[in-house]
């Protein structure tokens, strides 16, 4: 049994979401300079070097990348043989956000859907938590901003539909977001399961470094086939013409009923922020 | 391509000259206003009420910044995503708007309102925030700032670089670059 102090939880949270807004991971800015290599738009590779140079300002400088640092969505994995000393887990995770979003300069996005007044302190913060073995409890912050969020969709195929139809809905999706998700984006994909957690493995796929390949092969060659597809639509960099309309494709898959063919598609800007803490 | 600098407020004359595709580097004073900030000076028009600001030949910023760090004029300030201000802007547009900064698509009736009244929809990098704040010499809320993040801002900006996206001659960036690179 291993206690951890929902005091190590808050200083833990609090740093991360400052670290995920102004220091862009190195698989991103490597996507980046794969991208100026293809590029053939004068105009996207203009882009292209804009997006380094602002992740340079926002690392030097410690302020955020984008001034939408988004909703402060956390993965938790808790082991089982942890105890947390000091109150409820969710209310460390809450007061982290907290503090890090207010400490770090970080503007509070999160809103009554019905009065949009603001809450003030970009809480409450979206959590999931998984109980997993062993004595260690790992927190992800991923903030996710509107913009991106926005063009994201699920849907409920019909398993007639099948491999095709799953390549349709990805790629019109692509194709409809346009130059609204601050292209170069990444697009997380979530086939099966229930309707609620194709969206959850959409978003999760998002985790998954740039560049990387997935460890299935079938899912890795329809990976390679949809970001093709996807870049071929021309669209580029910001929307503005051109061949890196998106950095990656993901896709995580998950066993479904036998009447349905749940698929999720959550889109991310190039800011794709993730920092990540074990304690 | 050389960047075309443009000082606001903007007037016909500076629209008529420029077309999609072109880099601009505006300097002077632009006010920012995102949803609640345009929902507000809507509902002014319609009651026929007097503006915070005077929109003739201004530009206005889809942005709303992170908060600004001891010394800085501004926090990270990167365009919002524009077709949330589709329903407001051609009220706006009407009443001499003649620019408008931010992200993405717009609906037929800004881009039919633009042609009509003369005005400009100019893109700015989405996400580039830290990059556009060091353009940002001052910024001070005008109005509304019980809205935080939304309140109208008044930026004094130098050389704040954008694109053309939409012209005064209907003509739209969007659709254009994407023909050119399309391998479909």
């Amino acid at each position: 049994m291993k206690v951890i102090k929902t005091g190590e939880i808050i200083e833990a949270v609090k740093k991360i979401c400052m670290e995920a807004n102004y220091d862009l991971g190195k698989d991103v800015l490597a996507a980046f300079e794969r991208g100026l290599v293809t590029e053939e738009s004068p105009t996207g590779k203009a882009i292209l070097e804009e997006l380094k140079e602002n992740a340079r300002i926002a690392k030097e400088e410690q302020v955020p990348m984008c001034q939408d640092t988004g909703f402060a969505v956390c993965f938790v994995e808790l082991g089982q043989d942890v105890k947390i000393e000091g109150g409820l887990l969710v209310d460390a995770i809450t007061e982290g956000v907290r503090q890090g979003y207010r400490d770090g300069y970080l503007r509070k996005s999160i809103c009554d859907p019905f009065t949009r007044k603001n809450t003030g302190d970009n809480t409450p913060a979206v959590i999931h938590i998984n109980l997993v073995a062993g004595e260690r409890l790992k927190i992800i912050v991923a903030p996710k901003g509107g913009g991106s969020e926005n063009m994201s969709r699920v849907t409920m195929l019909k398993p007639a539909d099948g491999i095709e139809g799953i390549k349709k809905f990805v790629i019109e999706r692509a194709r409809e977001s346009g130059p609204n998700p601050c292209p170069p984006i990444i697009v997380g994909v979530g086939i099966g399961g229930t309707f609620e957690l194709a969206a959850l493995l959409a978003k999760k796929a998002l985790l998954r470094p740039l560049g990387t390949t997935n460890p299935d092969p079938e899912l890795a060659s329809l990976e390679a086939e949809l970001l093709e597809k996807i870049n071929n639509l021309g669209i580029g960099p910001q929307g503005l013409g051109g061949r890196t309309f998106a950095l990656g494709v993901h896709i995580i898959k998950h066993p479904c009923h036998i009447a349905s063919l749940p698929l999720a598609v959550n889109i991310n800007c190039h800011a794709s922020r993730h920092k990540e803490v074990i304690l | 391509m050389e960047a075309i600098p443009l000082t606001t407020p903007l007037n016909d004359e500076d629209l008529a000259t420029l077309k999609i595709g072109d880099r601009v580097l505006l300097s002077g004073a632009i006010f920012t206003a995102r949803d609640a900030a345009h929902a507000r000076l809507c509902q002014l028009i319609d009651q026929g009420k007097e503006l915070p600001l005077d929109m003739q030949g201004q530009v206005i910023y889809f942005a709303g910044p992170s908060p600004a760090k001891p010394g800085q004029p501004t926090g990270s300030i990167g365009p919002t995503t524009s077709n949330r201000m589709d329903p407001y802007s051609p009220k706006l547009i009407a009443k001499g708007l003649k620019g408008m900064i931010g992200k993405g698509s717009r609906s037929k009736e800004v881009i039919d309102a633009m042609m009509k009244y003369k005005c400009v929809y100019f893109g700015a990098t989405g996400g580039a925030a830290a990059l556009l704040a060091k353009t940002v010499k001052k910024a001070e809320v005008i109005a509304y700032e019980e809205l935080g993040p939304e309140a109208i801002r008044r930026l004094e900006v130098e050389n704040f670089p954008v694109v053309v996206v939409n012209d005064v001659y209907g003509k739209d960036l969007y659709q254009e670059g994407k023909k050119q690179f399309c391998r479909e």
